[in-house]
């Protein structure tokens, strides 16, 4: 039945006429002031620009983020004094199949940029916690949840799930209700007198 | 009630004293506020001015020691679990259970792996509330359909 | 040694801190607590009675929200975000609608920008009236809590008529709102901005110039602008620093520069000043709201945009942030072109705004944090997720 429902929806998309997607208006990235000003200082750390719906993304070499993030914050065209997040993607399909990305906000220039950084398996990041404080957080729940490592963290551990927890939810090979009675294992391991319902 | 519980014969004066202890309970229950999630909220609504949860002599306490109903509003996590089990056992009996709204029902709308699929799996449940959230209108009628089953339960009598 | 330390019959407090040294204690703090706003737990170190160290223990409202996005479609989502910051739900669709807006570039109509607006500002005074309801009740003011309960009733009825629901309304589609409003509802909300600001005065008259109130709060859980940005603190609670910052203001979404009103900014740093300004952003609420009203009686129009039936949006990441009642609500979203998401991330404000709380708290009594937790405002479901 729902894989009837399925099919038939599948078909459905299919049959309805691409809606024109409204087409961005063509900007040339490189002239955009805040990419001008980090290219010239920074342009050797900096291995992609994109944009895309008014949004600048700088894909940053690994080794390099932290140099990145300090000079954002620290230059006065720039000047990022807020960290937004930080957010582990995984991408089993690619070489490198983590990306951490960094949303930054600054609240005297009010703008905002989007870093990333691509990691292979078990690559390191450095920790941007000696800019931003807030990091500290943001970072212990993209270990929690994808796995990613931070390099020179204060205390990488688990934010959100017990402490004894086994995997990483947010990977694309978890599923969705845990591993196979796992979930229930670890709840009659814990609370030892549910046994005597 | 100890060493007489459940253990007299079942006759008119028996009956009476029964009623008697079951009026009391049911008149008093004091829940142990288990706000958990979106349902603490109207679990909140519900003592407070419009819904008058203290009509029913249902006051909110603190603590599990000095309450007989605990009402589990919301979502009941994994880690939340263990918790949840020890401030059960901390209740002095006779004590009862009002599992309130969806996820703490069966959790069916949050079915990931880190949510338990009803509270029913750590602790007895006597009341079930549907709704997400249920209203404080809901609630309500949990605790009086609660009150009937109080009023129902042998004290004395065998 | 003490008879050196004896000046005056009386022992000197260095001698005191030397001989008598108390052994630094541990002290646990919820997860079941009536003052931690759900299942925060707190682990304090204690010297005395004064905190030298706090740990925040999080994830007992972890429901796993994220993960369960990527299996979902995109307008399946909705509802669940609701369920994130379940006070102020209208807030959470909002943010979750423009994000989707911004990656599939969907108009929406003039009629319903001003519903959403409208909506979203009347979820933010009833966010505000719980928050002050429980603040007030953690600090021993059990009135207030009543009078906010009342009036918050009557914000519910209102979205009681235009969706059915109470709490959980999900009244925002992509591409607009799911319904018109219904009749009446302007002459409802109408007379609930008239009385409001009656009511808002009652919970002044109650404790604005309360002596016990003020010494629970004044110069309490104090923080810096500096520090505070530094450590992720948003909305009123960053407001309560003397940072000049609304997202509503600093980058318009929807009508909001079409609307007359101004930030609340208070430069108390401490408990007071973040209690001023959710106040003053409660009766600034009430004028955006009259606003909508005046517009949306004399106006008419379609309230949905042209949204195709299966959602399908382009390739592509984008986030979008509107100012929810507690701070800065983000959506990440990853498109590969499929119709569920690829990834979404939810930036919560409650989750960022918690971890500037032991730094807060430092050297501060134990009754204190009470008061810094009720005055940043925290929500588990949405720090959870």
């Amino acid at each position: 039945m729902d894989e009837e429902k399925e099919k038939k929806g599948k078909e459905a998309s299919k049959e309805t006429p691409k809606r024109e997607v409204p087409q961005e208006p063509q900007v040339d990235v490189e002239t955009l002031p805040l990419v001008r000003r980090v290219k010239e200082a920074k342009g050797e750390f900096i291995d992609d620009v994109s944009y895309f719906r008014g949004e600048i993304t700088f894909l940053v070499k690994r080794e390099h983020i932290l140099d990145v993030c300090r000079f954002l914050r620290d230059d006065s065209e720039t000047s990022f004094d807020f960290l937004t997040e930080v957010i582990g993607v995984h991408y089993p399909q690619r070489d490198k199949p983590f990306e951490v990305v960094y949303h930054l906000y600054s609240t005297s220039k009010r703008h905002r940029v989007r870093l990333k950084v691509r990691l292979a398996e078990g690559e390191e990041v450095e920790s941007v916690y000696p800019v931003w404080r807030s990091a500290s957080w943001y970072e212990r729940e993209a270990y929690d949840m994808v796995g990613i490592r931070f390099a020179n963290h204060p205390g990488l551990k688990r934010i959100l799930l017990p402490e004894d927890w086994e995997g990483h939810p947010l990977r694309k090979d978890y599923p969705l209700q845990g591993p196979e009675g796992y979930r229930e294992e670890w709840l009659r391991s814990h609370c030892a007198s549910t046994n005597k319902l | 009630m100890g060493i007489v519980e459940r253990k007299l014969p079942d006759n008119a004066l028996t009956r009476l004293v029964d009623k008697v202890v079951n009026w009391a309970r049911r008149s008093s229950l004091w829940p142990m506020t288990f706000g958990l999630a979106c349902c603490a909220i109207e679990m909140m609504a519900a003592g407070a001015s419009r819904y008058d949860f203290d009509r029913f002599g249902v006051i909110f306490r603190a603590t599990p020691r000095q309450s007989d109903v605990m009402i589990v509003a919301g979502t009941v996590t994994v880690k939340m679990a263990p918790v949840l089990r020890k401030v059960y056992d901390q209740m002095p009996e006779p004590r009862w259970v009002i599992s309130m709204g969806t996820c703490a029902n069966t959790g069916k709308n949050f079915n990931t792996y880190h949510v338990v699929q009803g509270v029913d799996q750590i602790v007895p449940v006597d009341v079930y509330v549907p709704g997400c959230p249920p209203r404080p209108e809901g609630l309500m009628y949990g605790v009086i359909k609660l009150q009937e089953k109080i009023d129902r339960m042998k004290v004395f009598r065998k | 040694m003490l008879e050196r330390g004896v000046v005056e019959g009386r022992v000197s407090e260095d001698l005191m801190r030397e001989t008598l040294k108390t052994k630094e204690i541990w002290i646990n703090m919820g997860p079941q607590h009536p003052s931690t706003h759900g299942v925060l737990r707190l682990v304090l170190a204690l010297e005395g009675e004064r905190i030298v160290d706090t740990e925040v223990v999080i994830g007992y409202l972890h429901r796993g929200m994220e993960k369960l996005a990527e299996s979902l479609t995109y307008p399946q989502f909705l509802p669940y975000t609701d369920r994130l910051d379940y006070i102020s739900s209208n807030a959470m669709n909002f943010g979750y609608v423009l994000a989707m807006e911004k990656l599939m570039g969907i108009e929406v109509p003039e009629r319903a920008q001003y519903i959403r607006v409208m909506m979203a500002e009347l979820t933010r005074i009833s966010s505000h009236l719980v928050w002050l309801a429980t603040h007030a009740l953690d600090i021993g003011a059990m009135t207030v809590f009543l009078y906010c309960f009342r009036d918050r009733e009557a914000i519910l009825d209102l979205f009681e008529m235009v969706c059915g629901a109470r709490l959980t309304t999900t009244y925002f589609r992509i591409g607009g709102v799911a319904n018109d409003l219904p009749e009446g509802f302007i002459e409802q909300a109408r007379e609930f901005c008239k009385v409001f600001p009656k009511k808002a005065k009652d919970y002044d008259d109650l404790i604005l110039k309360n002596r016990m109130w003020l010494s629970r709060t004044v110069n309490v859980a104090k923080i810096s602008a500096e520090d505070g940005l530094n450590l992720g603190l948003s909305g009123p609670s960053i407001r309560g620093s003397g940072v000049y910052w609304d997202i509503r203001k600093d980058e318009p979404y929807s009508n909001y520069d079409k609307l007359d009103w101004e930030i609340a900014v208070e430069s108390g740093c401490d408990v007071y000043a973040r209690y001023l300004v959710r106040l003053k952003e409660m009766r600034e609420s009430c004028k955006i709201v009259s606003q909508c009203l005046d517009i949306l009686e004399k106006t008419n129009g379609p309230v949905m945009g042209k949204v195709p039936k299966v959602i399908r949006p382009p390739e592509g990441e984008v986030y979008a942030s509107v100012e929810a009642p507690k701070g800065e609500l983000g959506f990440y979203i990853v498109s590969d072109g499929s119709p569920k998401p690829y990834r979404l991330k939810i930036r919560a404000p409650s989750f960022a705004n918690l971890i500037s709380l032991p730094v807060m708290i430092k050297g501060h009594l134990v009754a204190d944090v009470i008061a810094a937790i009720g005055s940043i405002d925290v929500v588990l479901g949405e720090v959870d997720r």
